[in-house]
C-alpha cells in the first residue's frame, strides 16, 4: 500500500448526500479480476451521457458537460468533497479502487458508510470526517474559487486552506499509523499467529460442532 | 452491573486481543465467498505466497454473474465467464468447497448459507458482500467486508475491527394481513434513515420479530445495511433451532444437544443496556413502497409521493428533487397510481420459499396485466427452485405470464443479462433502489413479494390489505 503523509490537491465538490457505491462504480465494471483500471469509469453514469460497458474506449464517449468532474476547473483533482453517508450501499472495494485510480487520495464528508470507510484505509485513501459546518464552508470556498486546493497533513492531523486556515481532524491512531507507514495489515495480524492458534484450539473444545461438520 | 446484549456476547466470544484504543482482532468462524469480490483477494494471497488459514471455514458460490436461463450453454458474456471461472480455479487450487454453477445447491450466497446450515448461531460470519447482515437472523454476528478484508480473513482467519455501539429496534403489536417482514424493515429504514444505523450493530426484537419465520427474519436482517448498520441480528429461539435441525452442515446428532444448549444463551440479557433504542408499532404498518432512489425514500402504499418543497433540510430537499426527476414522478401522486412495467421477484432479500409462496398466493388464477412487459421470478437457490416446483408454484407463475428462472442475483443488480432498460419502471423485491441499480436508467420501487405480485396482476401498486384473504 502506498504511504500517505501529506497531500496537496485540487478539491472537487460532489454536492449530493448518500452517494452510493453503485454510483461510484457501476456494476458492469465489477467483472474485472484486477485492482486497477477503474478510474475511467468512476461515476460512469453521471460522467458520460452514453451507457458505459467494460472494454469501451472512454475517449470516444460523450462526457456529460454538467457533471462536476468534467468541468475544467476540477481537472486533476486529488481531494473529493462529499456530503452525508458517502459510500453507502454495496461492499465493493472497486469503489475505492476507482477513486484511487482516478487520482483521489482523500475524500472529505460529514459521514461515511462503514464498509466504504474501512476499504479506504486498506488502499491508502484517507476518508476524513468533518462536521457539517466545516463541510458547508468548504463547499462555499471551493465553488467560489476556481483551482481551490488544500493540503492535508496526516501526521499533524490538519488541513491547511489557501486562506491560511487550519482545520484539525480526528483519525483513529492505528489506522493513521498504517497509512503513514504504508503497512500491510495481514503481516501485522500474522505477528499474532500463536494467539490465533491458541484461540482456535480453545474454540474447538468449547464449540466442537463448528469444526466437526463444517463444509468438510 | 447491567447485562450483556447479544452483540456484546458475540463480540466477546470471538475476541482474540484488543488494544487500548479499542482496535481488536476478531476470530471468524465462517467465510462465504462469491465471484465478484474475491478474485483480487486470492491474487493478493498468491502474490504474498500465503494460503488460506482454515479452508474448511469457507463456502464459495458464484451468484452475481450467473445466467438465469439455459445454463448448460455456459456464460455468454466473456468477462462474466472469466470471473466465474476464476472463482472455480481459486477454489480448486486451494481446496475450498464450492457449489459451482451447475450444482443443484447453487444459489445466492445469503440464501444458501442458512439453507445448508453453514450459518449457525454464535458464529461470526463474513462475506465480501454487504448483505451478509442477513445471517444475523440466526443469532450470529454477520457483516459484509471489502476485498482487502476478504484477503485478510483468508490469510489469518481474523479481522481487525472496532466494536460498534448497540442499538435495539423493537417492533410491537401484530402485523395486519398483507403486511410482511419486508414492510417492517422498509418502515424501519424510513424511520431511522439510511445512515441511522451507521456505527451500530442492530438487534431486532419485540413480538412482531419473534412471530416472524426464519425467512422473514432473514429479510429484516438482510436490509440492516440499508439502514447503515453493518450487522443486524435476532436472538435465538425455537424458531431458529427448528429451522436448523437436519440441515447438511448443521451439527450432527453427536453434538446437537450441546450446540442447542449453547445457542439458547444467545439472546440479550433482560437488563442489557443499549446505546440507542427505537420502538415501532407493527400493528400500524401498511405495505411499503419506495418512491425514490434511496431505500429511506419510502412511504405506505396508501400514501402519496411526497413534496420536496415541504422538506426543511436543504440538502435533503435537493436529494428528493433529484430522486423524483430520476424516477419521473410528480409530488402528490397516489402510490397506487404508479404503474410498473417490470416485476422482479428475487434477490437475497426475498427469494426464499416462503417469499415465493406469498407471491404465488396473490396471482393464483390471474394473469399479468397488459402493461407489464416482463415479470421475472428468480428463486434464491437451486433447492428453493426444486421445492417451489414440488409445490407447483412454478406453474402458478408461468400460467400468469411470469418467467421462471434459474437461481442467482439476476436483476437485483443486473450484472448478468437480466436488466432494465433506461426508463423502465420495476416493482422489485430486492433491497436497493439506487440509480441504475437494476440497469442504467432503470427505476426501481422496492416492495414485498406479495406487493410485487399484486402489482403485476393489477398493473399498478395496490394496497393488498384490502384484498388479502379474498
Ligand atoms: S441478490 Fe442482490 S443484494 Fe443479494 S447478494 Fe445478490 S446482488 Fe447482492
Amino acid at each position: 500500500m502506498e504511504k500517505f503523509t501529506t497531500l496537496d490537491g485540487i478539491v472537487a465538490p460532489l454536492d449530493r448526500p448518500n452517494v452510493d457505491t453503485d454510483a461510484i462504480i457501476p456494476k458492469q465494471f465489477l467483472k474485472s479480476i484486477h485492482r486497477t483500471g477503474f478510474g475511467p469509469n468512476l461515476f460512469d453514469e453521471w460522467r458520460y451521457l452514453d451507457r458505459g460497458e467494460p472494454g469501451m474506449d472512454n475517449r470516444t464517449r460523450q462526457p456529460n458537460p454538467e457533471f462536476v468532474l468534467n468541468l475544467s476547473r476540477y481537472q486533476d483533482a486529488g481531494i473529493l468533497l462529499g456530503r452525508e453517508n458517502f459510500g453507502c450501499g454495496s461492499s465493493r472495494e472497486h469503489a475505492v479502487w476507482a477513486l484511487l485510480d482516478y487520482g483521489f487520495r482523500a475524500v472529505i464528508a460529514p459521514s461515511f458508510a462503514d464498509i466504504f470507510f474501512n476499504n479506504c484505509f486498506k488502499n491508502g485513501v484517507l476518508p476524513l470526517v468533518l462536521e457539517a459546518g466545516a463541510i458547508n464552508k468548504l463547499f462555499a470556498a471551493v465553488e467560489a474559487t476556481p483551482g481551490f486546493r488544500m493540503t492535508i497533513d496526516l501526521p499533524a492531523q490538519e488541513i491547511h486552506t489557501p486562506e491560511q486556515e487550519i482545520i484539525p481532524f480526528e483519525v483513529d491512531a492505528f489506522r493513521k499509523d498504517c497509512l503513514i507507514r504504508g503497512l500491510d495489515d495481514i503481516a501485522l495480524t500474522l505477528e499474532h499467529a500463536a494467539a490465533i492458534r491458541a484461540f482456535e484450539a480453545q474454540r474447538r473444545l468449547d464449540a466442537p460442532w463448528l469444526y466437526d461438520n463444517s463444509t468438510e | 452491573m447491567s447485562g450483556k446484549t447479544l452483540y456484546d456476547k458475540l463480540w466477546q466470544s470471538h475476541l482474540i486481543r484488543e488494544d487500548e484504543a479499542g482496535t481488536a482482532l476478531l476470530y471468524i468462524d465462517r467465510h462465504l465467498v462469491h465471484e465478484v469480490t474475491s478474485p483480487q483477494a486470492f491474487e493478493g494471497l498468491r502474490l504474498a505466497g500465503r494460503t488460506p488459514w482454515r479452508t474448511h471455514s469457507i463456502l464459495a458460490v458464484p451468484d452475481h454473474n450467473v445466467p438465469t436461463t439455459n445454463r448448460a450453454a455456459g456464460i455468454a458474456d466473456p468477462i462474466s465467464r472469466i470471473q466465474v471461472e476464476t472463482l472455480d480455479r481459486n477454489c480448486t487450487d486451494f481446496g475450498i468447497t464450492e457449489f459451482s454453477m451447475l450444482d443443484e445447491r447453487q444459489g445466492i450466497v445469503h440464501v444458501i448459507g442458512p439453507e445448508q446450515g453453514a450459518t449457525l448461531p454464535g458464529m461470526t460470519v463474513v462475506c465480501g458482500d454487504s448483505h451478509t447482515s442477513t445471517h444475523g437472523a440466526f443469532g450470529a454476528l454477520a457483516f459484509g467486508i471489502g476485498t482487502s478484508e476478504v484477503e485478510h480473513v483468508l490469510a489469518t482467519q481474523c479481522l481487525i475491527q472496532k466494536k460498534s455501539s448497540n442499538m435495539q429496534i423493537r417492533v410491537y403489536g401484530k402485523l395486519a394481513t398483507g403486511v410482511s417482514a419486508k414492510d417492517v424493515v422498509l418502515a424501519i429504514i424510513g424511520e431511522i434513515g439510511t445512515a441511522g444505523g451507521t456505527g451500530y450493530a442492530i438487534e431486532f426484537a419485540g413480538p412482531v420479530i419473534e412471530a416472524l419465520t426464519m425467512e422473514g427474519r432473514m429479510t429484516v436482517c438482510n436490509m440492516t445495511i440499508e439502514a447503515g448498520a453493518r450487522a443486524g441480528m435476532i436472538g435465538v429461539d425455537d424458531t431458529t433451532i427448528d429451522y436448523l435441525s437436519g440441515r447438511p452442515y448443521a451439527p450432527g446428532a453427536d453434538h446437537w444437544e450441546q450446540a442447542v444448549a449453547a445457542w439458547h444463551e444467545l439472546v440479550s440479557d433482560a437488563d442489557a443496556g443499549f446505546d440507542r433504542e427505537v420502538i415501532l408499532d407493527g400493528g400500524a404498518l401498511a405495505p411499503q413502497v419506495t418512491w425514490g432512489t434511496s431505500p429511506e425514500m419510502v412511504t405506505p402504499v396508501d400514501g402519496l409521493v411526497p413534496d420536496p418543497d415541504a422538506e426543511q433540510d436543504l440538502v435533503k430537499r435537493d436529494g428528493m428533487h433529484k430522486a423524483l426527476e430520476y424516477m419521473d414522478l410528480q409530488p402528490g401522486t397516489p402510490m397506487t397510481a404508479i404503474r410498473p412495467d417490470h416485476v422482479f421477484i428475487g434477490s437475497c432479500t426475498n427469494a426464499r420459499i416462503e417469499d415465493l409462496r406469498e407471491a404465488a398466493a396473490e396471482i393464483r388464477g390471474q394473469m399479468v396485466a397488459p402493461g407489464i412487459r416482463q415479470a421475472l421470478v428468480v428463486p434464491g437457490s437451486g433447492l428453493v427452485k426444486q421445492q417451489a416446483e414440488a409445490e407447483g408454484l412454478d406453474r402458478v407463475f408461468t400460467a400468469a405470464g411470469f418467467e421462471w428462472r434459474e437461481p442467482g442475483c439476476s436483476m437485483c443488480l443486473a450484472m448478468n443479462a437480466d436488466r432494465l432498460e433506461p426508463g423502465d419502471r420495476c416493482a422489485s423485491t430486492s433491497n436497493r433502489n439506487f440509480e441504475g441499480r437494476q440497469g442504467p436508467g432503470g427505476r426501481t420501487h422496492l416492495v414485498s413479494p406479495a406487493m410485487a405480485a399484486a402489482a403485476a396482476v393489477a398493473g399498478h401498486f395496490v394496497d393488498i390489505r384490502k384484498t388479502a384473504g379474498g
